[in-house]
C-alpha cells in the first residue's frame, strides 16, 4: 500500500514519538536549568548514562523490580544533580561568566570517564524485565515498553506541571527564572531553587537514561554525549528556558530522526539532529515557538574572561626557549621522547587556534576537532588520490580548512555565548558524521590508510628528530603570525568584539567579517594541525579527531590563559607532554584533563600565564 | 537655515501590548546640541536604540545627512559618523584605556583597511604592516592621546590599564573619549553624568560644552535639569514614549505638560517649577 499509514510508517511514527518523549526527559531538565540559571548543562548526559548504570547494578546486583529501580534511578541521579549543583557551580557564582558552562563540561568529562574506569569502555546489556507482548495497531506494533515510556513521559511531565503551578517550591522556581534578583530580594531562597532545579531535573535525565538501556538493551559509559547533546538540540528547538517548548521540540526531534532514518538509513541518524540545531540557531535563534524580532535572551553577563595581567615573557628568554627546543633532538636520541614532544607541538598548533578564536574573540568553540578532521582528511585525500606532494598538501589542506571551517561555523557568529559553544559542538559531530558517511570520498568507516608520511623533494622525513621538527616549525610559524596579527589593529578589534559585541558593532566593527577573518586564521593553524597529523600517523578513520579533543584543547587553552599564545604552547606542551612522559596510565589521561579543568576553572581562572 | 543633519519621522517601535516610543519626529540642525528628556521609562534609550541601528523601527524614518538610514545595521551608521555612548557605560573591561579609544577610531581606518578591498586584504596589511599602515596607526594612537588628555588627569596617566580597573566616572568619560575618536558628525551621549558627583557633572558639562563650541552635533539623554537647560538649543520632552513638548529650554521648562509629566502634580511640581526657571 505505502503511503503514510502503512504499517511501516506507523513504526516509524511511534518509534519517533517514544524517542522524542526520552529526548523530552532530558530536554525539560536542561530547559528547568537554563531558567533559574541561564546555563546550558553540558554535564546533563552524562546524569543520564549514571542513571543507566544505576539501573543496572538495580537489575543484575540487586534483583530489584522495576518499580524499585526507577525510584532508586531518581533519587540517585537527584543527589548528582544537587552535588553537581553544589560542589560544582555554585562556587562559581560572580566569577567570569564562561566558566560555570566549562565547568559543566568537566564534571560530564569526569563523569564519563568514572564510568569507563568502574564499568569498561564495553557496552552492557540492560535488558527490559517487561513482558515481551506487543500490541497492533493498524500495521504497526506498540510494545510494553513503549508503553512504558511513555507513561513515564507523560506523568513526569504532569508531576512536573503540578509541582510549578501548585507548590511554593514551584512559584519560587517560577519566579527565578523570571527575574533572579527580583525572587531573591522578596526572599524567594535562589540556592534551593537551584538545588530543586538541578535534583528535579537530573532524576529525570536518569530515568531517560534508564529508559533509553532498556529501549535498546544496551549502556555505555558514551552513551550520555550524543544524548546530552540531543537534550540541548531539542530545547533549543522549543526555546531556550521553555518546558513545554522542550516537550514540543523533543518529540519533533524524535519524529524528525525517526522518519529521516525511514528514508536515508540509520548512519545519519545524528546529522539530522545537529542539521536541524544549526538551522534552527541560524534562522529562529529563540526557536519555533517564540515570536519574531526578540534578541535571544543573554546568557549571564559580566566580564567575559578573568581579569589578569598576563606573565610577560621577555624576548630573550622566548628566543632562548625555542633554539633550547630546536637543538633538543641533538641531545636527546631517544625516539620515543621526540615523538612524544613532536605530538605534543601539534596539539600546540591546535591550541594556537583555538586560543584565538577562543580567547582572542571570546568565541567559546567545542567543535575544534572537526577542524582537525578536515585538515587531516584534505591532505591525506590531496596526497593519496590527487597524487598531490606532501609538501603542497599540507598547506592545501589549511587553506580548505580555513575556507571551509568559516563557512561552516558562519551560522553561528550571529551567536552569542553559550549558543556559539553549542552550535560549535554541532558542527563538529556534523564533520564527523559527514566523514563517516560521504564513503565515496572519505571511505567512511574504514577510514583512510597508507597515508605517505611528511618529505620534502621527494624525501621522507620519518627519522624521529624529523617528526619531531617539522611540528615544531609549525608552532614557531602560527605563534609569529599570530602574535603579529595580536599586535596591530585586529587584536584589539577582535578583544573589543570578545568584551561587548553590541558596543564593538556600535563603533563599525562587523562581527561577521572580523570573526570570518578569526575563524579564517583558527583554521588555517588547525587545518595544519590536522594534515600533520594525518601524516605522522599514517591511518585515521572518524573517530581520530573525536569530541573529546576539543574539550582537551580548551583545556589546554585556559591552563595557558586564555587568547596567550605562549600560555596555549605551555599547556599543549603540559597536557600532552608530561602525562607521556611520567608514563601515567592512558585510561586516566582523559580523566586527569577533566579534573584539571575543573580545578583551573575553580582556582586559577587566568590560567598560568593570564587571559590577554 | 543651516542643514539638517538627523531628521527623524514618525518613528515607532512596539514592544507587545507598549507602545515604547510612538510617532516621535525629531531634526537637528549641524551644530546643534537637542536634548531628549523625560522620567524613567519615557522610551528615550529606545530611541536612542533605534537611531543607532541597535534596534529596528515598526514604523517611521530616519535620515542621516539626507541618506535613508532607517534599520541600518550600527556598524554601517558608525561608518557614516554616528557615535553613541551607553546608558550604563559599555567599555572594553579587559582593553586597555587607550585600545579602548582606539577602537573608537576603527571606522577611520584607512591605510590597513582599504575601502573596496576584502577581509584578506586587511589581514595581509595588518601582518605585513607597510609603511603606510605604521604611520597611520601612530598617527591615531597620537590622537587618541590628544582625546584623552581632553579629560585633564583623569584618563591620560591611566591609558595603559585595562578598563576595568577605572571608576564609574572614569568609564563613562572613556565612552565619550571612544566616541570622540570616531570623528562623529552626530554624538549621542546617553546619559553621560549618571552616577557622578557634582562636581564631576559639573566637569563633564564643561567639556560637553567645550564640544559644542567645536560644532559638534549633539543628541543628549539627560535627567540633570541644571546641566540640560545649560547646555541645549532644544529639548525634546517624552513621556510614554510620546512627545509631549519641544522648543527652547525656558518654553519647555514652563509647560505645565512637561512640569506634571515629569515631576508629578500639586506642591511638588510647583516647587519643581521655580527650581526650573532657576536653572535656566
Amino acid at each position: 500500500m505505502g503511503g503514510l499509514l502503512s504499517g511501516a510508517w506507523i513504526d516509524h511514527t511511534v518509534n519517533g514519538l517514544i524517542v522524542g518523549n526520552i529526548y523530552a526527559l532530558l530536554a525539560v531538565g536542561l530547559a528547568l536549568i537554563f531558567g533559574v540559571s541561564h546555563l546550558i548543562n553540558f554535564a546533563h548526559g552524562s546524569v543520564y548514562m549514571v542513571g543507566a548504570y544505576i539501573g543496572w547494578a538495580c537489575f543484575r546486583l540487586l534483583d530489584a523490580p522495576l518499580p524499585v529501580t526507577l525510584l532508586a534511578v531518581a533519587g540517585g541521579c537527584a543527589l548528582l544533580g544537587v552535588a553537581i549543583e553544589r560542589i560544582g557551580l555554585r562556587p562559581l557564582a560572580g566569577s567570569a561568566r564562561i566558566a560555570p558552562l566549562l565547568a559543566t563540561i568537566g564534571i560530564g568529562l569526569v563523569l564519563d570517564q568514572l564510568a569507563q574506569l568502574a564499568f569498561t569502555p564495553d557496552p552492557r546489556a540492560l535488558p527490559s524485565p517487561l513482558p515481551d507482548w506487543r500490541i497492533q495497531i493498524g500495521g504497526g506494533t506498540i510494545g510494553a515498553l513503549d508503553l512504558l515510556i511513555a507513561g513515564v513521559g507523560v506523568g513526569s511531565a504532569a508531576l512536573l506541571y503540578g509541582f510549578l503551578r501548585f507548590t511554593k517550591l514551584g512559584w519560587a522556581v517560577r519566579a527565578t527564572a523570571l527575574d533572579r534578583d527580583a525572587a531573591q530580594q522578596c526572599g524567594v531562597d535562589v540556592n534551593a531553587v537551584n538545588r530543586a532545579v538541578y535534583a528535579i531535573a537530573s532524576a529525570l535525565g536518569g530515568v531517560s537514561g534508564l529508559l533509553v538501556g532498556m529501549y535498546y538493551n544496551a549502556i555505555d559509559p558514551y552513551m550520555g554525549f550524543q544524548a546530552g547533546l540531543k537534550g540541548i538540540v531539542a530545547q533549543l528547538i522549543g526555546g531556550m528556558g521553555n518546558v513545554p517548548g522542550a516537550i514540543a521540540g523533543s518529540l519533533l526531534l524524535g519524529l524528525t530522526e525517526s522518519y529521516g532514518i525511514a528514508l536515508f538509513g540509520t548512519s545519519y541518524r545524528n546529522l539530522f539532529a545537529f542539521v536541524v540545531m544549526v538551522l534552527v540557531l541560524a534562522l529562529r535563534p529563540n526557536g519555533l515557538f517564540s515570536r519574531a524580532r526578540q534578541t535571544p535572551p543573554e546568557p549571564l553577563t559580566g566580564t567575559f574572561v578573568a581579569p589578569s595581567r598576563p606573565v610577560r615573557i621577555p624576548g630573550w628568554l622566548l628566543w632562548a626557549l625555542g633554539i633550547a627546543a630546536a637543538a633538543l633532538p641533538l641531545a636527546v636520541q631517544n625516539a620515543y621522547v621526540l615523538q612524544t614532544l613532536g605530538n605534543a607541538w601539534l596539539y600546540a598548533v591546535l591550541a594556537l587556534s583555538l586560543t584565538l578564536v577562543a580567547g582572542t574573540v571570546g568565541q567559546i568553540s567545542l567543535g575544534h576537532a572537526g577542524l582537525l578532521a578536515i585538515g587531516g582528511y584534505a591532505s591525506a585525500l590531496l596526497a593519496l588520490d590527487a597524487k598531490l606532494p606532501v609538501a603542497l598538501a599540507v598547506p592545501a589542506a589549511g587553506v580548505v580548512t580555513a575556507v571551509l571551517g568559516t563557512l561552516l561555523v558562519s551560522p553561528a557568529f550571529r551567536l552569542r555565548g553559550h549558543y556559539v559553544s553549542v552550535a560549535t559542538l554541532g558542527i563538529g559531530e556534523i564533520v564527523a558524521l559527514v566523514i563517516l558517511n560521504w564513503e565515496s570520498v572519505t571511505r567512511g568507516p574504514i577510514g583512510v590508510v597508507g597515508i605517505p608520511p611528511l618529505s620534502a623533494f621527494g624525501t621522507p622525513l620519518l627519522s624521529a628528530p624529523w617528526v619531531y621538527w617539522i611540528p615544531l616549525a609549525a608552532v614557531a610559524l602560527v605563534a609569529q603570525v599570530q602574535a603579529r596579527l595580536l599586535g596591530s589593529h585586529l587584536g584589539r578589534t577582535l578583544r573589543a568584539i570578545r568584551e561587548d559585541e553590541v558596543a564593538a558593532r556600535a563603533y563599525g566593527v562587523g562581527l561577521d567579517r572580523y570573526k570570518g577573518l578569526a575563524f579564517g586564521v583558527a583554521g588555517f593553524a588547525a587545518g595544519i594541525a590536522g594534515a600533520l597529523m594525518a601524516h605522522v600517523y599514517s591511518y585515521i578513520n572518524h573517530e581520530t579527531f573525536h569530541a573529546p579533543i576539543s574539550v582537551l584543547a580548551l583545556t589546554m587553552v585556559i591552563l595557558g590563559g586564555l587568547g596567550n599564545v605562549a600560555g596555549a604552547i605551555l599547556g599543549a606542551v603540559a597536557l600532552v607532554g608530561l602525562p607521556e612522559l611520567f608514563r601515567a596510565a592512558a585510561e586516566y589521561r582523559m580523566l586527569i584533563y577533566g579534573v584539571t579543568l575543573l580545578l583551573l576553572i575553580r582556582f586559577r581562572p587566568q590560567g598560568l600565564l593570564g587571559t590577554v | 537655515m543651516t542643514r539638517t543633519l538627523l531628521d527623524v519621522r514618525g518613528l515607532t517601535r512596539r514592544f507587545g501590548g507598549l507602545t515604547a516610543v510612538d510617532l516621535i519626529d525629531l531634526t537637528i540642525a549641524a551644530g546643534e546640541l537637542v536634548s531628549v528628556i523625560g522620567p524613567n521609562g519615557a522610551g528615550k534609550t529606545t530611541l536612542f536604540n533605534l537611531v543607532t541601528g541597535h534596534d529596528a523601527p515598526d514604523a517611521g524614518a530616519v535620515h542621516l545627512d539626507g541618506d535613508a538610514v532607517t534599520g541600518l545595521a550600527p556598524e554601517r551608521l558608525a561608518a557614516k559618523g554616528l557615535a553613541r555612548t551607553f546608558q550604563h557605560g559599555r567599555v572594553f573591561a579587559n582593553l586597555s584605556v587607550l585600545d579602548n579609544v582606539l577602537v573608537g577610531a576603527h571606522t577611520r581606518l584607512r591605510a590597513v583597511r582599504p575601502q573596496g578591498w576584502g577581509p584578506l586584504a586587511e589581514l595581509a596589511l595588518a601582518l605585513i604592516r607597510p609603511r603606510a599602515v605604521r604611520d597611520e596607526e601612530a598617527a591615531l594612537r597620537a590622537e587618541a592621546l590628544e582625546i584623552l588628555a581632553l579629560f585633564g588627569e583623569r584618563l591620560l596617566p591611566r591609558r595603559d590599564q585595562p578598563a576595568h580597573s577605572l571608576s564609574y566616572a572614569n568609564r563613562r568619560r572613556l565612552e565619550i573619549a571612544r566616541a570622540l575618536a570616531l570623528r562623529p558628525r552626530l554624538l549621542l551621549l546617553d546619559e553621560p553624568t549618571a552616577g557622578m558627583n557634582p562636581t564631576e557633572t559639573a566637569e563633564m558639562l564643561e567639556i560637553i560644552r567645550a564640544l559644542k563650541a567645536r560644532g559638534l552635533t549633539v543628541l543628549l539623554i539627560e535627567h540633570k535639569l541644571d546641566l540640560v537647560m545649560q547646555l541645549s538649543d532644544r529639548v525634546l520632552v517624552m513621556d510614554h514614549g510620546k512627545r509631549i513638548a519641544e522648543g527652547a529650554p525656558a518654553d519647555v521648562a514652563r509647560d505645565p505638560a512637561v512640569v506634571e509629566a515629569y515631576l508629578g502634580h500639586g506642591e511638588v511640581g510647583r516647587a519643581a517649577t521655580s527650581h526650573l526657571e532657576a536653572a535656566q
